[in-house]
């Protein structure tokens, strides 16, 4: 990486979430530098999806706090995050099944696009060129996430992958910096797999984003990633290249269950 | 119309009303079929609007079973309260049981300034029908319309800033509660320390007319005053549908835009659309601003049809009433709520005294249908759900979720 150090798209310093009793993430330190894939793994329960709905807004950490981009977002409403530059997909496909692919991804312009009620009523020549730009913004998002001809199609009535790829463009297409895709591999194959991960480093290529995967297969994220945290019990047990993490010991245990590191 | 049109794409079902013309002659579905698609969007609506437009020069001269001039007003104005509570229930999906509020809303705020209620002052402002020196606030009905509009969207904001951030079944109790706060507040509100602000249970009563002056009135024969008018009827309804025609326009141009997406996708899935960084809480309050809005004006100009604001009108029942129309005629649908909303308010202001005489005729024996008029909306409502649970007309999308019946909305947050 060509990045120097210091220059950290997001930093998150000692973040905590406890459910009750339940501490889900304790105090975890993650940084992520501009430009870079990081992936965030840990066995199922490990407290990603927790620590990720805390990065989007969706849950206030207990304590902690999170920068990004220079702002602190800690506790900011989900939509004030997804403005400042973070999209996200869900790890349970949440599109909008009663709308088209390219409604999909027009909702995801929404903070974007400037457009009021009385524009709405008269759409005026302001507002229709503005549409016609997002809709024409939104066909190309939808070709580059590979859905060119299905843009007037509903989103249930997608197969499984593309609607994948759907989630990617409407996230596209809220204009982040930072993409945060959540187990997105769930339920591909191995070939679609390995698609995918080559989208995801194509999105830093062309696109110069900054991407954070959530896995709990390790393997699928071993080729891409720039740097690798692991969760385990909402603890960071390890962090580092993705050969380092591979070697460490607590990891290992994490994966396949302690008495592993012996025989291995 | 034209993005919509582009949105929707062409799929086998773009153009759902299209395959069923087969019986049109070959020669006149070609120069169907040759018309630009805008045109022939256009037409069908563009005929009924003549239509109705024309109805009291041939009411006279229609069967018995046609409603009368002065009753399609009153269809018209629950048709459009329909149409108003569409955009909160069908668009934004949230349901609200207390729509009769802004009903009241509406109509109290043409009450208090266009009456003699408040004796204390003297203001007239392009009020028409009455004496210059007549007590009370008497402003012109056309910009009561807009007072009460914008009143009863206020009245919508307040009410739903603390309401809103409840989900589901939450919210409909709520809105129920302040569905019934309201009627209340109007029954007792004649005596807030010492004030008489809405005439309790008597109402207020007479109200002004709508009208163009005199001077207008001598210029090209418009009427002055509505209530003093020979076609008084007429009159009110002609405006009745401009409204409506007017709601129906804000109400379609709302739907195809940034902001309608973002009302149906929060139907969708509130979280996905949080995270696609719509803001829910004021997403939200819009929709039931302007849904308010609508109801309010609806509601002032039925004050001034009446020329009266009774606290017996804003019971719970014209809150479920409404919400039948937006469900028998299609959720989300704005022509099938218009259709559900003229039928049903048809069948409560005469549809059922008349079904009701023709079948005590045939049976010889005299049964009163208008008294079991909600179990006859009751049972018309599980017809439906049992035979076009989508409505009358279906909006295009919830005719796609059921004919795949993919709808995999979770009833909790399971994201976490």
């Amino acid at each position: 990486m060509a990045n120097e150090p210091k220059d950290l798209l997001l930093d998150a310093g000692r973040v905590r979430k406890e459910f009750g009793g339940l501490v889900a993430t304790d105090d975890v330190d993650f940084t992520i530098p501009r430009g870079s894939i990081v992936s965030l793994i840990g066995p199922n329960g490990a407290g990603k999806t927790t620590f990720f709905n805390m990065l989007t807004g969706v849950y206030r950490p207990t304590a902690g706090s999170i920068v990004f981009d220079g702002i602190d977002i800690t506790g900011k409403p989900p939509h004030a995050i997804t403005k400042l530059g973070i999209g996200r997909t869900f790890q349970n496909i949440r599109l909008f099944a009663q709308m088209t692919a390219l409604e999909n991804v027009l909702v995801g312009m929404h903070a974007r696009l400037h457009s009021g009620i009385l524009g709405a009523i008269v759409r005026g020549p302001g507002t229709r060129r503005e549409e016609r730009e997002a809709t024409e913004k939104a066909r190309e998002l939808l070709r580059y996430s590979g859905l060119k001809s299905r843009h007037g199609e509903y989103a249930s009535s997608l197969p499984y992958g593309d609607q994948r790829r759907l989630e990617v463009a409407r996230a596209l297409a809220t204009g982040p910096k930072l993409i945060l895709l959540d187990e997105p591999t769930a339920g591909m194959n191995p070939q679609e797999t390995a698609n995918f991960i080559d989208f995801v480093a194509k999105l830093r290529d062309d696109r110069g984003l900054t991407v954070l995967l959530i896995e709990h297969d390790m393997k699928v994220v071993m080729g891409v990633s720039d740097r690798v945290t692991v969760l385990e019990y909402g603890e960071k047990i390890a962090e580092g290249t993705p050969q380092e993490v591979q070697r460490d010991d607590r990891v290992i245990e994490a994966y396949l269950g302690k008495g592993a590191t012996e025989h291995a | 119309m034209k993005l919509p049109t582009r949105m929707r794409g062409k799929g086998p079902d773009a153009h759902p009303g299209e395959d069923t013309r087969g019986w049109l002659p070959p020669q006149v579905r070609a120069a169907w079929e040759r018309l630009p698609e805008p045109v022939r969007r256009l037409v069908l609506p563009l005929a009924l609007v003549v239509l109705a437009f024309f109805y009291p020069k041939y009411a006279e001269s229609l069967p018995g079973a046609f409603p009368g001039v002065g009753t399609l007003v009153i269809m018209i104005v629950f048709t459009m309260m329909a149409v108003g509570l569409n955009i909160v229930v069908g668009y934004a999906g949230l349901l609200d049981l207390g729509y009769v509020a802004f009903y009241a809303a509406g109509a109290y705020t043409a009450a208090w300034f266009a009456s003699l209620q408040f004796e204390q002052v003297t203001f007239h402002f392009g009020s028409v029908g009455i004496s210059q020196e007549a007590v009370g606030i008497h402003i012109s009905i056309w910009l009561i319309l807009l007072i009460a509009g914008a009143f009863t969207a206020i009245a919508g904001i307040l009410i739903g800033l603390p309401t809103l951030r409840l989900r589901g079944d939450y919210l409909a109790i709520v809105t129920l509660g302040f569905g019934e706060i309201i009627p209340q507040f109007v029954r007792n509100g004649d005596n807030i320390f010492g004030f008489d602000l809405t005439h309790g249970t008597f109402g207020i009563s007479p109200i002004d007319s709508p009208g163009f002056g005199t001077t207008l009135e001598d210029a090209i024969g418009v009427p002055a005053s509505f209530q003093q008018s020979f076609d008084r009827a007429q009159w009110f309804y002609w405006t009745a549908l401009g409204l409506l025609l007017l709601t129906v326009f804000c109400s379609v141009r709302l739907r195809d835009s940034r902001l309608g997406r973002a009302w149906i996708a929060i139907r969708e899935d509130e979280t996905a659309a949080a995270a696609m960084g719509i803001p829910l809480m004021r997403t939200k309050t819009w929709a039931y601003a302007i849904g308010a809005f609508f109801g309010g004006i609806a509601g002032a100009y039925y004050a001034t049809f009446k020329s009266g604001a009774f606290p017996s009108d804003f019971f719970f029942n014209v809150s479920i009433f409404l919400l039948c129309m937006v469900i028998l005629g299609g959720m989300g649908s704005v022509w099938g709520v218009v259709v559900g909303g003229l039928f049903l308010a048809y069948l409560d202001q005469e549809g059922l005294a008349k079904i009701g005489n023709s079948f005590s005729d045939l049976i010889g024996k005299q049964i009163d249908v208008p008294k079991y008029n909600f179990g006859v909306y009751g049972l018309i409502i599980v017809l439906m759900m049992l035979f076009r649970p989508t409505g009358l007309i279906p909006e295009r999308r919830r005719k796609k979720e059921l004919a795949e019946g993919v709808h995999d909305e979770s009833l909790y947050d399971v994201s976490g």
